[in-house]
């Protein structure tokens, strides 16, 4: 199967997790066993690395928050930042973590928890790793979209229900 | 009290779709393919343009014929996408909607019993815009043994010696169906012989899913012969904004441009500005919902075959016009019936002129999702007719 193909399959399931393989062979005209194949490579070769719902928690009950935190850090000789990510990535605190151009290294983002948790787990975990030079933790206040969807306002169908 | 309405307006028949609308918007959770514009809200950049419009209080009244930054635009649209050279001062006029185009290249053309053939199923403006230029409507009944295509035979059947004019609009709503460009280039012959002028909507010309479209006015010695009307409606998802052109030789266009500056004036002055910046930058936009589309194109036309409804392929717009002449119904019966058992509403074939009967049109402007739920209503529907 052609690269092309490959990426149209994942950009529709990046879309929507939950298309079938049937769908999908549906809306690309091949055949349902073919996408099916090619899904299962992808997982394989790890290009697909899960599949997760997209949750509006400020909908639950759930008081928990968002933070996400700026690293400085001093890269290692020989190293660079891996051994640095290594550290970091581990803890299962964090949900993800990038490696950054401009004014800072990393971003750190964490998985939601309380006032509590964050500021422990940044004072006692983060900032005593001995490469960080310096952190800045950032509160979510409200998120508009998130994976391409809008969750403030979601859209609805405006459109007259027949039209020429 | 005399009565004041003119005979000419009463005998233009009402909209084949008010009914089944009238319907359709009493049931509340009606799950509806029955829409003729894009699902897609007008690309961000665009809208913002319209607003930064506003804001700079651009509110006046713009040339007749459009903005010349818009009108450069176009002959520069028409050039990239289609070969196709007009000079922006001249050959192009900036309409309300490409449906404001189609009545001005009548209005300017027709003189009292002069005919206008055109192939049905089409667009329900065609008739009534003929009608009310005092043309007579000489329509060219298509079926899906051709895809829904004019073939030189048909339309040599159909000119008379008082033909003035043909009108074709492909990429086609309601059928979906396209003309690709050897279909084209036998259609010129019969064109040239009787002297014609051909009126081309190509409003949905950039939703064509198997090759690039081609204009017929690209084909030799029909530019000087041929009105071209496009839009940003379909291909830009600006149906609202009410915003179309007409390319054509300048000898043409001055006289369309006196209908339009006498009945109209000019387009919107905000849309005009927002459809700069869809020229300039909605390339990229385009072939996004173009491939979106051609998605569920292949999705409903999938769910057709495990069906088992006869539906040929269509190839460009946003429509499948599936064969529902074995349930021994009407296509309005058909819709009306689906409509009650199912709350699907799609719209019956004969609103798009009588030949269209047996089928009925089906728009995917959806999400997979909607058209999912959907198809399996019909499935059930479908199941449930042929065991009667």
């Amino acid at each position: 199967m052609e690269g092309k193909t490959r990426e149209e399959i994942l950009r529709l399931l990046e879309a929507n997790a939950r298309y079938t393989a049937k769908d999908i062979a549906a809306m690309l005209g091949r055949e349902e066993e073919e996408v099916k194949n090619e899904i299962e490579a992808m997982e394989r070769e790890r290009v697909i690395c899960g599949y997760h719902a997209l949750v509006d928690w400020d909908k639950t009950d759930d008081e928990k928050i968002s933070a996400l935190v700026e690293l400085k850090v001093t890269p290692q000789r020989g190293d660079g930042f891996e051994r640095i990510a290594e550290k970091i990535y581990q803890y299962p605190e964090v949900e993800s973590l990038y490696l950054m151009s401009g004014g800072y290294d990393f971003t750190v983002i964490l998985k939601k928890a309380t006032m509590k948790e964050i500021a422990n787990f940044v004072s006692s975990r983060l900032a005593v790793i001995e490469e960080v030079q310096s952190t800045a933790t950032h509160i979510v206040l409200a998120r508009y979209k998130d994976h391409g969807m809008q969750l403030a306002a979601p859209k609805k169908d405006m459109r007259m229900v027949v039209t020429p | 009290m005399r009565d004041f309405i003119c005979g000419k307006i009463k005998k233009i028949k009402p909209s084949g779709i008010r009914r089944l609308f009238d319907i359709a918007s009493e049931i509340p959770d009606v799950i509806s393919l029955g829409v003729g514009e894009p699902d897609f809200d007008t690309p961000w950049h665009i809208r913002e343009e319209g607003i930064y419009s506003l804001h700079k209080g651009r509110t006046f009244y713009t040339s007749n014929s459009g903005l010349i930054e818009l009108r450069a635009e176009i002959a520069a649209f028409m050039r990239r996408k289609y070969g196709l050279t007009y000079d922006p001062e001249k050959e192009i006029v900036v309409t309300v909607g490409g449906s404001e185009a189609i009545d001005i290249a009548l209005r300017a053309t027709l003189d009292p019993g002069d005919e206008v053939a055109y192939p049905e199923p089409c667009f329900v403006s065609y008739e009534p815009c003929i009608l009310l230029s005092d043309g007579v409507s000489v329509p060219i009944a298509l079926s899906s043994e051709t895809e829904f295509r004019l073939t030189p035979e048909l339309l040599e059947a159909a000119v008379t010696p008082k033909t003035k004019a043909l009108l074709i609009s492909y990429p086609n709503n309601p059928t979906g169906a396209i003309m690709e460009r050897e279909d084209l280039e036998k259609l010129a012959p019969v064109i040239l012989k009787h002297d014609l002028l051909v009126i081309s909507d190509e409003i949905y010309s950039e939703l064509s899913y198997k090759e690039r479209h081609v204009s017929i006015a690209s084909l030799p010695g029909m530019r000087e012969r041929t009105v071209v009307i496009n839009g940003f409606s379909k291909s830009y998802a600006m149906t609202g904004w009410r915003l179309g052109f007409a390319c054509a030789p300048a000898e043409i266009i001055k006289y369309m441009l006196k209908v339009h500056q006498f009945g109209i004036m000019s387009a919107p002055t905000m849309s005009q500005y927002a459809a700069v910046s869809a020229l300039r930058n909605g390339d990229k936009d385009i072939a996004v919902m173009a491939e979106s589309y051609n998605q569920r194109r292949r999705f409903l036309m999938e769910r057709f075959r495990e069906m088992k409804l006869p539906c040929f392929e269509p190839y460009g717009a946003f429509y499948a016009f599936p064969d529902i002449s074995e349930f021994g119904m009407s296509s309005e019966e058909f819709c009306e019936a689906l409509l009650k058992a199912e709350n699907v509403a799609v719209v019956p074939g004969s609103a798009f002129g009588a030949c269209g009967d047996g089928h009925v049109r089906i728009s995917y402007a959806y999400s997979i999702e909607v058209l999912k739920e959907a198809m399996s209503r019909l499935a059930r529907f479908v199941e449930k007719m042929r065991a009667k």
